[in-house]
């Protein structure tokens, strides 16, 4: 059973990558990173500085920055569609009234919306390694490969809150509503309001940057700073209250654990209820 | 002779908010049997259909082939096929559908091939064509081509003919009676003259209950005698 399982789970993924890719939304969001690289290198980024850094690990820190900001919406509005849109189009019931678990639908799809948003993000920096070889450019592998692996983290983390959000929602119209309301939660949850609330009402700053850690998105912000200001200087006192809690180590390895934890926890809560409830 | 059950439904309630859709059921399927499920709009027909086939979650009893739908959906489903009432958008291309059908069955996709050419659907011409793209008539022609492909014991339509033209119509029927003789069909029909050939049991719904459950004999003869 676990075989024919795992051979379902194999074709439900096949069958979305492929519909993913004859998409123009897909192939728009891929030339957006390619392009965003080569226009970063064309407007000369590797040679300008910030905080004493230059060449690629400036167009990285540039690159990851912008992602943050992008990325999060994009995984959202993407994928809190996929379940619920299925649902309401008349797919959903076409396709499981097939011989296929209602968890091998679920995962497949989990899994074909990761490969189609994290590969163009993984091209786009291989792309821009590569460049920095041909241009005779240092490349920080150390950089690279904590942004290659916190960027995948990240968009686990959205990609189970979506999974999460489109298994429970109704319409699309309410799943669209709620993942953006989630989004304005976290950006305001991050360090630099959360310090306003604390210097307004004098809240206890542990207590502060406690809520600031358990945002994903501020864990990716403190993640990517880390190796690029080894002090979090642009932080600003929360940085006193990281580093002297924690090693940097510790930090990286949490910044890249946390997420992906608190994606799976979503996404089987999200696997959970569409197995216990109605799926059409 | 036993006659097999195939479906067994006991006191089956499904409810929408306060509302039963399915109220306190109780009707068992055989093999063997050609059933037209009529009645109106809302009467619980596609509710049924989708409580068969374990999408929906309900209160009561219900057993397809020996097992609880919801639980042993790949056993059970193996051995069923499902025409919509509506074809569902699918992005896939014919011949994905038809390599993700052969790969999930375990079959040769050539037999959905036949069918559909039976069906006077030429799906070489249409083969890579997203099935969103094709027709109402070929979305339907191709859709109960999957369906009978895998030669399944139970055969749940909605509206199977609704979207197809006189002479597909017309062959689909022939093909359907042809079938396997040991299986049971559901058809959920608004015309059952159109298949009143086939057919060998009426069941009518209304809000959620059964109000008629008669071999289609009987029905029939009782039309003949009040003949004037």
């Amino acid at each position: 059973m676990n075989k024919i399982r795992n051979k379902n789970l194999w074709e439900i993924y096949r069958i979305d990558i492929k519909q993913n890719l004859r998409s123009k939304s897909f192939w728009l969001y891929t030339v957006f990173f390619a392009l965003f690289v080569a226009v970063m290198f064309m407007t000369g980024i590797t040679e300008s500085q910030v905080i004493g850094f230059v060449g690629l690990s400036r167009l990285l820190v540039t690159f990851t920055q912008v992602s943050m900001v992008i990325l999060p919406i994009y995984v959202l509005i993407s994928t809190v569609r996929s379940l619920v849109g299925d649902k309401e189009n008349g797919v959903l019931e076409y396709t499981l009234a097939l011989p296929l678990s209602f968890s091998t639908y679920f995962w497949g799809k989990f899994l074909s919306r990761f490969t189609v948003i994290y590969l163009p993000v993984l091209f786009a920096m291989v792309m821009a390694v590569v460049w920095g070889i041909f241009k005779s450019l240092e490349i920080p592998w150390d950089l690279f490969f904590l942004y290659v692996f916190l960027l995948a983290s990240m968009i686990f983390f959205f990609l189970g809150l979506s999974m999460y959000l489109s298994a429970k929602s109704r319409t699309q119209e309410n799943a669209l509503g709620i993942s953006f309301m989630i989004w304005i939660f976290l950006v305001a949850f991050m360090d630099i309001l959360l310090i306003g609330i604390m210097l307004r009402w004098r809240v206890n700053p542990e207590a502060i940057i406690g809520v600031a850690l358990l945002n994903p998105l501020q864990v990716f912000r403190t993640g990517s700073l880390i190796l690029f200001d080894p002090k979090l200087t642009v932080m600003g006192p929360v940085s006193y209250y990281i580093l002297d809690t924690v090693s940097r180590e510790t930090f990286i390895a949490f910044s890249l654990l946390y997420p992906v934890i608190l994606g799976l926890i979503f996404a089987i809560l999200g696997n959970r209820y569409f197995n216990r409830h109605d799926v059409v | 002779m036993e006659k097999k059950t195939l479906i067994e439904i006991k006191s089956l309630v499904k409810r929408f908010g306060n509302v039963r859709v399915i109220d306190d059921l109780t009707l068992n399927f055989y093999a063997g049997e050609r059933v037209a499920l009529i009645g109106q709009n809302g009467a619980g027909k596609t509710t049924l259909i989708r409580s068969i086939l374990g999408l929906y979650t309900y209160e009561g009893y219900l057993r397809v082939l020996g097992s609880e739908p919801r639980k042993h959906r790949q056993k059970i489903l193996m051995e069923v096929g499902f025409v919509p009432q509506l074809p569902p958008p699918l992005r896939m291309t014919v011949t994905e559908i038809l390599d993700f059908f052969s790969r999930i069955f375990n079959i040769d996709r050539q037999i959905f091939i036949d069918l559909a050419n039976r069906l006077n659907l030429d799906i070489e011409k249409h083969i890579n064509k997203p099935f969103l793209k094709l027709s109402g008539g070929m979305k339907q022609k191709l859709l109960v081509s999957l369906a009978l492909g895998h030669q399944p014991q139970i055969l749940l339509m909605d509206e199977p003919s609704a979207n197809l033209d006189p002479e597909a119509r017309k062959v689909f029927f022939a093909m359907l009676k042809e079938y396997r003789p040991d299986s049971l069909m559901i058809l959920s029909s608004h015309r059952t003259d159109e298949i009143k050939g086939l057919i060998n049991r009426v069941v009518e719904m209304d809000l959620g209950k059964v109000i008629l459950d008669e071999p289609f004999a009987t029905i029939e003869e009782n039309l003949e005698s009040k003949k004037p």
